[in-house]
């Protein structure tokens, strides 16, 4: 190798960026060629400072709000905009005020049924959907914690007066599964409690509402973004327990649950 | 009782028009919810690129939404792999259509570029002997100072490469060049950026090409 190959190469070995045998070509040319070393220790030392500089400018908040007003409203606000306007109005003139009453409640009756059908029908997967979502903000750093402890007689009092349930919050430390503590989430647009454990490296969540979604004593499973999903009802409580872990680990985890969670339901 | 209820019910018309505007309501918003889960994580790193690309902050910010915009448009097209360096190609796009809007090329042509050379030295002290030190010590608002004196494509490299932390392939995604072409800007913009850095002016010898 000579100097000008090693003047392009050496940023590839400071950047990580080069196969073993390249690296080696050039560490043994840096080796023997003052100049080049004296070049790649400044450079190095360049890259390093940098790496520490602050040299991010965050955007700032006005910008962000910017950009997640342009972005569509909420389902709810988007079908009653929809729903709203000529629903309620023109009542037949013939019979005004009967007609007004009865329609009204007609109307309301069949705008209950459809937005039903519209939800209803898709309502399991659009709970899952947001448990996905909500899983993915809680992996953000900062994100996945409220308070922080292995000690499930800490999470459990911390979940008090913030939701309106008392989730079982189940030490699987034991069994493989490490109680990292618990966090407030919005799901649905309704406070529900997550539980977060981990085993090796796999986050799981744990959401628990006193509903959501469709109830279901067996455990549903599903797969959405790449991540497990199951959903369970026990004891007048929706289970969500969503991870990147393996299908049976989390099955595992699911029934493991169950089982603490039917013999003391508390 | 249904039908009687009916017919004295106002006109309600309950078409499968409105159906699909619903539909399409709840479609739009998945949509939008998916793309700002995938792509607000990334507001801080497209802003600051465009911070050293654009040196106005307002035309930033303007590219910025404008990026946004057109990758929610796009985003039913968007395969991956990742989405950071996805957004920053969109980005550099906006930015380069928006200086060929203006009739520039170079970005590094901005009017606040030329009153560089009035502005005080960033330090007073002797320069110390290179043997004694290979890198002076910058303060974190220099080196920004530095990098932005950079001319493009370098300027482009170095911060793709040091302040977004994209890979040497991403970068020749991002900037539409092959890999080897990647090696060689970093490579020159590094140099460059030592001479200024240790040169204690502030400003980029031999960038002017």
């Amino acid at each position: 190798m000579n100097c000008t190959e090693c003047e392009v190469l050496l940023h590839a070995l400071i950047d990580g960026e080069l196969d073993a045998g390249h690296a080696r070509d050039v560490e043994a040319h840096v080796a023997s060629c003052a100049g080049c070393a004296e070049k790649l220790k400044a450079f190095r030392a360049m890259h390093d400072a940098m790496a520490k500089a602050d040299l991010k400018e965050k955007a700032p908040a006005h910008l962000r709000s910017r950009i997640e007003a342009m972005l569509p409203v909420p389902p709810a606000q988007a079908v009653a905009e929809i729903i709203k306007p000529r629903q309620f109005l023109q009542p037949s003139r013939r019979s005004f005020f009967g007609g007004f009453a009865v329609g009204t409640a007609l109307s309301a009756a069949v705008a209950a049924t459809l937005v039903f059908t519209v939800f209803g029908s898709d309502r399991e997967q659009t709970v899952a959907d947001e448990v996905v979502s909500a899983h993915i903000r809680s992996l953000q750093p900062g994100h996945l914690m409220d308070v922080e402890t292995s000690d499930q007689h800490t999470v459990k009092p911390w979940f008090d007066g913030k939701v309106d349930v008392a989730p079982p919050v189940i030490d699987l430390t034991a069994e493989g599964f490490t109680l990292l503590g618990g966090r407030l989430d919005y799901i649905d647009d309704e406070p529900v409690a997550s539980v977060v454990y981990k085993r090796r490296k796999h986050v799981i969540n744990l959401f628990v509402a006193q509903r959501l979604g469709s109830s279901h004593a067996n455990v549903t499973d599903r797969t959405v973004q790449g991540y497990n999903v199951r959903h369970w009802s026990a004891g007048g409580l929706d289970f969500w327990a969503i991870s990147d872990l393996d299908p049976a680990e989390l099955d595992e985890f699911v029934q493991k649950i169950s089982a603490a969670f039917r013999g003391n339901p508390s | 009782m249904l039908d009687r209820l009916q017919s004295q019910a106002p006109r309600i018309v309950w078409t499968a028009e409105r159906d699909t505007m619903i539909a399409d309501a709840i479609a739009e918003q998945e949509k939008a919810r998916r793309f700002r889960d995938a792509a607000l994580p990334y507001l801080d790193d497209v802003f600051a690129l465009t911070r050293y690309l654009m040196r106005n902050p307002a035309d930033a910010e303007d590219a910025v939404q404008e990026c946004y915009l057109r990758a929610l448009r796009h985003f039913d097209s968007y395969r991956g792999p990742t989405m950071k360096p996805w957004l920053l190609a969109i980005l550099r796009n906006v930015c380069n259509a928006e200086f060929a809007r203006r009739g520039k090329q170079d970005p590094a042509d901005d009017a606040d570029n030329e009153t560089a050379s009035e502005q005080p030295p960033l330090w007073q002290e002797p320069l110390a002997s290179p043997e004694a030190a290979l890198l002076r010590r910058q303060d974190d608002d220099t080196i920004r100072r530095l990098v932005a004196a950079l001319p493009q494509p370098f300027r482009e490299a170095i911060v793709l490469r040091e302040v977004n932390e994209l890979s040497y392939q991403e970068i020749a995604e991002v900037a539409g060049v092959p890999v080897g072409t990647v090696m060689s800007r970093l490579a020159r913009a590094r140099s460059m950026l030592r001479s200024a850095w240790n040169s204690g002016e502030g400003s980029i010898p031999g960038a002017v090409s």
